[in-house]
């Protein structure tokens, strides 16, 4: 047996032995574990699960050992990815620090930054927000205006972000500033960190068509921030963005998967819904065909995810396939839920209205939900420049 | 499942590439088509093939084969698909050899096989009866008399049929599917070679009253149909593979255009409706490549979920070739729809691979019922 499959079995057996029955069930938002100084836990279950994932460092399974990851490679971090979904075993934590900031503090981090935001990062004990757009800065994000002026011992921050994610649950934030005024576009951008208790934040949500309101305003007024909260150089905080949107557009890629919904995928609806005639075909042959069509898509998008991964295993990746994902599986996670709403009919119509029952409510709140995926982190029509761009050479 | 080409398969892949560009080019098709070639290939460059070790790499060694899979025959032909190549090695080969290792007899496997390693047996598929793709439920028929078997009909669109040493003939038993393997110039088979917009070959092939010996039966008659349909399974990832390296042949041809295209003072590539409209393009290819070897795959690994991913290749890439060489003239502008341009060499094959085993209505209408709805 090879080492992998020794992981594997190992692994298995580890969550098999650790993981809650209650907390191999479909997960719904309302059971998500949030980091946080102040975390809520759905349940005694939840917790466990959780403490027991954080001890073994594997809420950041490839992060460093040492800084409270778990300090596996890229191969076994997936087999245990892979072992969670085959038991079903649900997310133990759920935190931006965990998916993008983390990997930019690894990168860009000096020591005691990493000392100081990792641990805490990988534990759960903080929650993160990002604060990039602007409300005249959204595709455009470089045109960013709020500002970090240097006053010897600190900097002062003034200006106010927009599509702040949970920012009012969140303990820091993330931002992109403006250091420099008088430098082109990006060069004056910096990368700070601010603690949302210091004075002069303050948020207000934002209601969206889903009916949620998960996203805020953020205003900083005369915020004092004290220079150890910059990461990387002054003014080259475009840099450490850019490498943070790569996790941001990875994670848009996959979230159309992880996104609480209705417990039926598109083709069980169909029989439900629909069902067969006697030849054994949905009954209607509209609905068939756009079901198909969605299902073959989303097949290949898989087996390229998949294709992207072996590529990188064997040394031979090549970095444009990332780049169309982003893409790809934000469009078609918005199909697949113009396909449900299909599907379902008016079935799918009810506004918590007891008529109804839970998946069909889920239906159309993932269906206004998932608009909102290819437009943050980057719009389709920015990620289509890019390849434009980027990949085919084509000029400017 | 793997879905990247290991150290050999990457080399055969170069080979090929290297091969291919500096024999058959696509100005070889148009030498073809412009002479009106009575055999549709050149058997010069097919010896070469055959040298190369294409028409014995997916046969097993026990008869003369390297058995080498898949996933190196679907490189080569990739790479065949980006030069228009035309040869034999889809019909006598991917669809032939298939048929005949699958279900053939020990005799069969040892005449056949070991001559088509060498070169030096062709062979075609007698399949379809209608304007569209139908692998079964076939009008010719075959009746039993004494010894022999009578065989009755017309099968058209024949790929090679009028070159071909040996027919591979798809008909109704009295119970199931019989497919024989005949002499094509048995008495009562009569062959008509047909010029297609793709200026490759295709026949119409009569019987009349032809009589075949029992020997010739691949397999019986209640393995028929399995048969076959592995063999066009195969063949349909083959040929999506073929569509692949044709179509992105066609999108970098497209997109080097416009780099080099000037209107209104820039480079066309810079305008953002056309921009758009490339990474697109470029985003399908993405995926059809990450279908086309895990199809290729399913192969070498004889997965039970071969017939979805031949349908999920087959119908990705008649939709992608189609789009990729629309666009391709479009993009072209003027220049695109003149005969001195190559792409218009792209856009005919496109629309005869569709048509060959099945268009994609045919291919997801299948998806959907191997899924189950």
């Amino acid at each position: 047996m090879s080492d992998l499959d020794q992981f594997r079995q190992t692994v298995h057996a580890w969550l098999e032995e650790n993981c809650p029955p209650s907390q191999r069930r479909p997960i719904t938002r309302d059971e998500q574990v949030w980091a946080g100084k102040n975390k809520v836990f759905p349940s005694n279950d939840a917790k466990l699960w959780f403490e027991r994932m954080r001890d073994k460092g594997w809420t950041v399974p490839e992060w460093p050992i040492e800084l409270g990851g778990g300090g596996l490679d890229e191969r076994q971090a997936k087999i245990l990815k892979e072992e969670m979904k085959r038991l079903g075993c649900r997310t133990p934590l759920f935190d931006l620090g965990i998916w993008m900031l983390g990997p930019a503090v690894l990168e860009y981090g000096t020591e005691a930054q990493r000392r100081q935001h990792i641990p805490n990062i990988a534990r759960g004990e903080v929650r993160w927000c990002q604060g990039y757009s602007e409300p005249g800065a959204g595709s455009d994000l470089a045109s960013l205006q709020t500002r970090a002026e240097d006053k010897g011992d600190h900097f002062l921050v003034n200006g106010a972000k927009i599509w702040t994610t949970n920012a009012d649950k969140a303990d820091w934030i993330f931002c992109l500033v403006r250091t420099d005024p008088s430098a082109k576009k990006q060069e004056g951008i910096s990368f700070l960190l601010i603690d949302m208790d210091d004075p002069g934040v303050s948020t207000t949500p934002i209601e969206l068509i889903s009916g949620e309101s998960e996203f805020c305003q953020t205003f900083f007024d005369n915020v004092k921030v004290p220079k150890g909260n910059l990461i990387g150089e002054l003014n080259k905080g475009w840099s450490v963005a850019k490498s943070l949107l790569k996790h941001e557009r990875k994670l848009m890629a996959e979230i159309g998967g992880d996104t609480p919904g209705p417990s039926f995928g598109p083709v069980q609806a169909a029989l439900e819904y629909v069902g067969l005639d006697s030849s054994g075909k949905l009954k209607d042959r509209g609905l068939r065909e756009q079901l198909v069509n969605h299902e073959m898509a989303f097949r290949a998008i898989g087996l390229t995810h998949f294709r992207s991964f072996e590529e990188r295993m064997n040394g031979v990746a090549d970095n444009n396939v990332p780049l169309i994902m982003k893409y790809v599986g934000t469009e078609e996670s918005k199909r697949k839920e113009e396909v449900l709403m299909a599907i379902l009919g008016h079935r799918a119509l009810g506004w918590n209205d007891a008529e109804f029952n839970d998946d069909e409510l889920l239906t159309n709140r993932g269906w206004l939900f998932s608009k909102a995926l290819s437009i943050a982190g980057g719009t389709s029509e920015v990620q289509l420049n890019i390849i434009a761009k980027r990949v085919l050479g084509l000029p400017e | 499942m793997t879905l990247v080409l290991n150290e050999e398969q990457r080399l055969l892949k170069d080979t090929a590439k290297d091969f291919l560009t500096r024999v058959m080019p696509v100005t070889a098709l148009r030498k073809l088509r412009d002479q009106k070639d009575e055999l549709g290939f050149n058997p010069n460059h097919w010896q070469q093939m055959v040298e190369l070790g294409w028409a014995s790499m997916v046969l097993p060694e026990a008869y003369d084969g390297l058995d080498f899979g898949y996933m190196g025959l679907g490189a080569v032909i990739e790479e065949s698909g980006r030069t228009l190549a035309a040869s034999p090695l889809f019909s006598t080969v991917v669809l032939g050899s298939t048929i005949i290792i699958e279900g053939g007899s020990e005799e069969q496997k040892s005449t056949f096989l070991p001559q088509i390693a060498a070169g030096a047996l062709s062979l075609a598929l007698a399949l379809e009866e209608k304007p569209h793709h139908q692998p079964s439920d076939f009008a010719a028929t075959a009746v039993a008399d004494g010894d022999d078997y009578i065989i009755n009909g017309e099968k058209l669109f024949v790929l090679d049929g009028h070159s071909a040493d040996y027919l591979i003939i798809a008909t109704r038993l009295q119970a199931g599917t019989g497919l024989f393997i005949v002499d094509a110039n048995t008495d009562g088979i009569e062959r008509r070679r047909h010029h297609l917009i793709d200026s490759r070959n295709a026949a119409t092939v009569r019987f009349n009253q032809v009589r075949v010996k029992a020997s010739t039966l691949i397999g019986n008659a209640e393995q028929g149909q399995d048969i076959l349909n592995t063999g066009l399974d195969y063949g349909r990832i083959c040929l999506a593979a073929e569509m692949l390296g044709a179509a992105s042949e066609c999108f970098e041809r497209t997109v080097a255009y416009l780099k080099e295209r000037d209107q209104f003072g820039v480079k066309i590539g810079s305008f953002q409706a056309l921009q758009h409209r490339a990474a697109k393009m470029f985003i399908e290819l993405e995926l059809s490549k990450s279908v086309v070897l895990d199809a290729l795959s399913a192969i070498d690994e004889k997965r039970a979920d071969l017939p979805q991913l031949a349908s999920l290749a087959k119908a990705r890439l008649n939709d992608v070739f189609e789009l990729i060489t629309n666009e391709a003239v479009q993009m072209h502008g003027g220049i695109g729809v003149t005969d001195e341009l190559d792409i218009g060499f792209f856009l005919k094959r496109s629309r005869v691979a569709t048509q060959i085993l099945g268009s994609s209505h045919f291919h997801r209408d299948r998806y959907a019922s191997l899924c189950g709805y």
